[in-house]
């Protein structure tokens, strides 16, 4: 609770005036990573990106936002008017609030009071977040719900039934980084990465599932079937012009930044530096931390980028199944393990239990592997003996189809 | 015995009639899906391409000369003495299949020579809004009068100014060339021109 007490003696100017760089923050990351993200993509393309608009066209972004800005505000006329105007406004302003408890740096002077740039610590930090972009959530269905148009409405139901499968097993790949730090508080939980090692190595499968279903959460590709482009349109932004699209937009990134933040401080070890380097957190009066910070969240957000340019979207089917039949029973696995590991360690003293513990999960693990994958093999070879032929044409099912018989006159048949 | 008939032909055809496993077929394997780690090789495919050179011309400022034979704007020709191919026909206007030209010929006198011959082109336009760039009229044209060249850049503001006049589409004055009306070269006759014979204006020729 080192922060917590640091944070407690705030003058309120100082509240008011880092409640604005959040802001000015998040504001300025998006039109940046906007920016980037078109340039990396580009260049994942072999083309160029945006390169008109000011230096490299760094401030397409801001040139884009204007233009977005001086739009005709449409709202139609199915639509049901207040909820359609307050549904993005719901979008933005909780994608914003999800920053309040990243802890940005560690202890450092700002203009003379000694404090830690992060807005508040709660006890329960990391719920809050969880519970902000739940009702984040609120802002896609509504959305989608008052556009009175049906692409949007899709869009819209697509959307809260991922976000709120995917939150499951988010939710559930932070039980193991609870366990472990003993605490819910971000700044709480970093410091706890101080004293082991980063729990992105540490608890590395819930780091995976953290780090899929973040892009589950964000509606980001190869998950972005909210607002699939090719089957619906714009998804639930569809019917959204001028600055309502544009507060969407600003949502759509400042979450991808959020995400990518609560990411840093769970299992890259916050604002400290990468082990080694830990000489550079005291530059600039501890002010580096700011930038170790931040590179590691550029990191994350690279990561996004390079998965854009690189997968396809998922079958929604697929992408449920994905969700529900995977990552949430491989988490909900994961959390028994941890916990058991941790009961272990802190009542025994000897760690031969600990060891041995771990290497029955890990032979666990490789003999299930071992069975499914013989199974698979068994039921392919069990699935299709050599069908006997039909004297009449019959459609195959698609299940049924392994091979393409393509005759040499020509015609094909399933 | 009727009743059987037409049970019979109420039949479909005999399932023997197109017998599908008489065709002799070849097992094409299908590949089935990729390992976890073939799969990921896509993501070192779209890292390296991040530092390969990028296919983008940065069009206003570099401009890459297109294909040879490029099918861009028109132009008209003139013979090496400067008197104009174009005899008027109008078989590039017949050929055109978008109607995109509209020809007007008229005739040549002595004192008003612009072509070799008896006729020559007196309107001559290409409206490029209807244009499509296929070729055909500079197959038909039978003096080599019609040709592309490899011009491009055809944006314009106003239907009117993307409807070409025949001043706009003739070819420049070389050296050697007088500006028509002229009279042809001095002891020739119009397959003289045809032939090649005439390569350049001759002092004669001049107009005052």
């Amino acid at each position: 609770m080192k922060n917590a007490s640091l944070l407690l003696d705030d003058p309120g100017w100082i509240i008011t005036l880092k409640a604005l760089i959040v802001f000015a923050v998040c504001v300025v990351l998006t039109i940046m990573s906007v920016w980037a993200e078109r340039r990396i993509v580009a260049r994942m393309q072999m083309r160029v990106g945006p390169n008109r608009v000011g230096k490299f066209g760094l401030i397409q972004a801001l040139a884009d936002g204007v233009k977005l800005a001086l739009k005709e505000d449409l709202i139609p006329a199915a639509a049901d008017k207040v909820v359609f105007v307050i549904a993005p406004i719901i979008s933005a302003t909780t994608a914003f609030m999800a920053f309040a408890v990243m802890p940005l740096t560690g202890p450092v002077n700002f203009f003379g009071e000694e404090t830690v740039m992060q807005l508040t610590d709660l006890p329960v930090g990391v719920l809050y977040v969880l519970a902000i972009a739940s009702v984040g959530v609120y802002g896609i269905v509504l959305a989608g719900w008052s556009s009175g148009s049906t692409y949007p409405l899709l869009g819209g139901l697509r959307s809260s039934a991922q976000v709120i499968s995917y939150e499951i097993a988010m939710g559930l790949s932070l039980v193991a980084v609870f366990i472990y730090s003993g605490s819910m508080s971000t700044s709480a939980i970093v410091q706890a990465q101080q004293e082991t090692w980063w729990y992105g190595l540490v608890l590395f499968p819930s780091f995976v599932i953290y780090a899929i279903s973040m892009v589950g959460e964000t509606n980001r590709a190869p998950f972005d079937l909210a607002e699939a482009e090719g089957e619906l349109v714009g998804g639930f932004h569809t019917e959204y012009s001028s600055l309502k699209f544009a507060l969407f937009f600003l949502a759509e990134y400042v979450n991808i930044i959020a995400v990518s933040a609560l990411a840093t401080t769970l299992f890259l070890g916050g604002y400290h530096a990468i082990p080694g380097l830990g000489f550079t957190e005291q530059w600039l009066g501890g002010w580096f931390t700011l930038v170790w910070f931040f590179i590691k969240v550029l990191f994350f957000f690279f990561i996004f980028v390079w998965l854009r340019g690189t997968l396809p979207r998922l079958r929604y089917d697929q992408f449920m199944q994905f969700g529900w039949k995977v990552l949430i029973p491989v988490s909900l696995l994961w959390i028994l393990v941890v916990a058991t590991l941790r009961v272990i360690s802190t009542s025994s003293q000897s760690r031969i239990v600990t060891f041995g513990f771990a290497g029955l999960v890990v032979l666990i693990v490789l003999a299930i592997s071992t069975a499914f994958d013989n199974s698979k093999k068994k039921r392919t070879s069990f699935v299709h003996p050599e069908p006997s032929a039909p004297d009449f044409a019959v459609p195959s099912l698609p299940s049924e189809i392994t091979t393409i018989n393509v005759s040499k006159q020509g015609g094909d048949r399933g | 015995m009727a009743d059987q008939n037409e049970s019979n032909s109420l039949q479909p055809h005999g399932s023997n009639d197109v017998d599908i496993t008489s065709v002799s077929y070849e097992k094409v394997d299908q590949p089935g899906p990729k390992s976890f780690w073939t799969q990921l090789q896509g993501f070192w495919v779209t890292f390296i391409t991040m530092f390969k050179k990028v296919n983008t011309v940065q069009y206003p400022e570099v401009k890459e000369p297109t294909a040879e034979r490029f099918h861009g704007r028109h132009q008209l020709n003139r013979h090496p003495d400067g008197l104009e191919k174009c005899i008027g026909c109008e078989l590039c206007a017949w050929a055109c299949p978008a109607d995109a030209i509209y020809v007007e010929g008229a005739d040549n006198t002595p004192d008003h020579q612009m072509s070799p011959g008896e006729r020559y082109g007196k309107v001559y336009q290409i409206n490029y809004l209807r244009c499509v760039f296929c070729g055909l009229c500079i197959e038909a044209c039978p003096t080599r009068a019609l040709t592309m060249t490899n011009e491009y850049e055809l944006a314009d503001s106003t239907r009117s100014k993307l409807i070409f006049e025949k001043d706009d589409l003739l070819g420049p004055l070389r050296a050697g060339m007088l500006p028509p009306p002229h009279p042809m070269y001095p002891g020739s006759t119009d397959t003289n021109y045809y032939n090649g014979d005439i390569k350049e204006a001759h002092p004669s020729q001049e107009q005052k």
